[in-house]
């Protein structure tokens, strides 16, 4: 416990006495404010012709806040978030093994698992803290509007449950190169593949169409930007967790019997 | 405190060591000596349980290797050969951190990083970063973190590459002060290194021990005789011929020079010291002796010649 707790404090340590945390985040927050404002925006101007043409008024949901802002700024955060974790988990395994320091680490008396999560942990850390300063643009529409409080909650918790996931897609990748760009490139395309899937589900048959999408990254991050929290779609991001955590293990065991 | 029977270790088809078997008393300093991609590196991640042997069997302090890693590598401090830091932190930072992994109490972790840095001689680098550091002090660095929560065992892998001369006198005054209490093992191919700081020397080449021994006998061992480089003022033919006649002197050479000032090489046979009747020889003579001295066969020679041999 103790040595997590270590490995997590020296990694954030190095997140923000490098740039990477700063830039990453920034990046994050100006595209999420970009994206807010057209939505914000073009819901305003909606609300301006609504008030004049009451046909368009009559719509239903164009003129609900959490449905024509909240909700696809939700969808919006979590393609930057596609693009921007594989830059915070590139470095936590590939970096040491380039330098060599990997080598020192792992003749200390700890256990591969407690590196693991100590990294796991120091970058959802970074993470959540990119996540809870995003939090001012459903705040502004609070201040602005009447949005339900309830998706904006599980929006969040489905997003944190998504970054998670990326994070330890990201740590594997990591593990398995000390090239920090073939790492970031590796989880951004897997990333990438995952969330395409669900795109093909249209063509396809109804059976094979359901089981794309359900391992799709798509299909399970929309309930809870609606509001609803399905635990099928909390387990999954579990599981993919849990899945990539576990590969790591694996890999970092394997220079045990690799030649 | 170390033992390793047999050990080996494949990458692939290549296999960089072919049945490696030595052992360490406590408080010993064992110098590891080789040409570079001997092995010795690869003994010492095997030691350190970086990676497992292809076969064979090693114990540290009583624990193996391959199923008791955590508890050998509390029992060990390891630097590996290029010093691997983390440079974005701060040296105490730095050495605060591998305290704790170590294991040593959250309570005592400031205490021992201030007497190590002191011990290392780094408590005026405590404001920088490890990155900031010259080579050399990165090196103590290096060395400080191996020394954190006290180890039986420390593993130095070329402690001393890549340093000007003065530090390396200093970092070779650190490693001897370390004996003792400790059992260290050095590897390195620079061979006075080992003559000053080890009590014995394994030379590995190409996976497979060639020869372990104190630094000493391993030079009488070889060398088989002794020699003596003498110089003397006098006619060359005629010092020969005297010196030849002294008993036990098995042959004679001139180095250089002619009539007058010229060196001699005396091979005398083992056991046998001729360094009492040579100058009585030639100051009965008259001639003039001007240098008297023990011409030893260096470790580099020694080395040589294992390697060659094999």
């Amino acid at each position: 416990m103790r040595n997590c707790y270590l490995i997590a404090k020296k990694e954030l340590q190095s997140y923000f006495t490098s740039p990477v945390a700063y830039v990453v985040i920034t990046i994050f927050l100006i595209i999420t404010g970009y994206f807010f404002y057209n939505l914000f925006a073009s819901f305003s101007t909606l609300s301006f012709q609504a008030s004049a043409n009451p046909a368009l008024a009559k719509q239903r949901n164009l003129l609900n806040v959490t449905e024509t802002v909240i909700r696809p700024l939700f969808g919006n955060m979590s393609i930057i978030m596609l693009l921007m974790m594989p830059l915070l988990t590139m470095r936590l395994f590939s970096e040491e093994k380039k330098s060599g320091t990997i080598e020192l680490l792992l003749t200390y008396p700890i256990s591969d698992m407690e590196v693991i999560i100590g990294k796991f942990v120091a970058c959802t850390t970074v993470f959540i803290l990119m996540l809870s300063a995003s939090i001012t643009c459903p705040i502004l529409v609070m201040v602005f509007g009447e949005p339900e409080t309830g998706p904006i909650i599980t929006g969040y918790l489905g997003l944190f449950l998504m970054g998670s996931a990326f994070i330890s897609l990201g740590i594997f990748t990591s593990s398995i190169t000390e090239n920090q760009i073939v790492a970031a490139t590796l989880s951004f395309g897997v990333l990438f593949l995952f969330w395409m899937m669900g795109y093909s589900v249209s063509f396809m048959g109804p059976t094979l169409g359901r089981i794309i999408m359900s391992i799709s990254l798509i299909g399970h991050i929309e309930g809870f930007a609606k509001g609803v929290i399905d635990t099928t779609d909390i387990i999954y991001y579990l599981i993919f967790s849990s899945l990539f955590i576990f590969l790591t293990l694996r890999v970092m065991e394997s220079k045990k019997w690799r030649g | 405190m170390i033992k390793v029977e047999n050990l080996t270790k494949s990458y692939g088809n290549f296999q960089a060591l072919k049945g490696v078997s030595f052992s360490v008393q406590k408080g010993e300093i064992l110098g590891f000596l080789g040409p570079n991609g001997a092995g010795k590196t690869t003994t010492m991640r095997i030691l350190t349980c970086f990676f497992p042997a292809t076969s064979g069997k090693a114990t540290v302090a009583g624990f193996d290797v391959f199923a008791e890693p955590h508890e050998v590598r509390k029992k060990i401090g390891y630097l590996p050969e290029n010093v691997p830091l983390y440079l974005d932190m701060p040296v105490p930072d730095y050495l605060s951190f591998v305290a704790g992994l170590k294991g040593v109490k959250r309570r005592e972790v400031k205490k021992q990083v201030e007497t190590i840095m002191e011990e290392c001689v780094l408590t005026h680098m405590s404001h920088k970063l490890v990155g900031e550091l010259s080579k050399g002090y990165r090196q103590r660095v290096g060395i400080a973190q191996a020394l954190l929560n006290d180890p039986e065992v420390l593993i130095l892998d070329e402690p001393t590459i890549g340093l000007d001369p003065k530090q390396i006198i200093e970092i070779r005054k650190l490693i001897k002060g370390l004996a003792g209490r400790r059992t260290v093992i050095l590897s390195t191919h620079i061979l006075p290194e080992v003559s000053m700081t080890c009590q014995r020397v394994i030379i590995i080449n190409e996976g497979r021990i060639i020869a372990s021994d104190t630094p000493q006998n391993l030079t009488s061992k070889i060398q088989g005789e002794n020699r003596l480089l003498v110089k003397v003022d006098g006619p060359s033919s005629e010092i020969i011929k005297n010196l030849e006649g002294i008993k036990g002197v098995r042959k004679i050479s001139r180095k250089e020079g002619g009539n007058g000032i010229s060196q001699y090489v005396v091979d005398s046979e083992k056991g046998v010291d001729v360094r009492r009747e040579i100058p009585a020889v030639i100051v009965s003579k008259g001639w003039g002796l001007l240098e008297l001295k023990p011409l030893e066969m260096s470790l580099e020679d020694i080395f040589v010649k294992l390697v060659t041999k094999e």
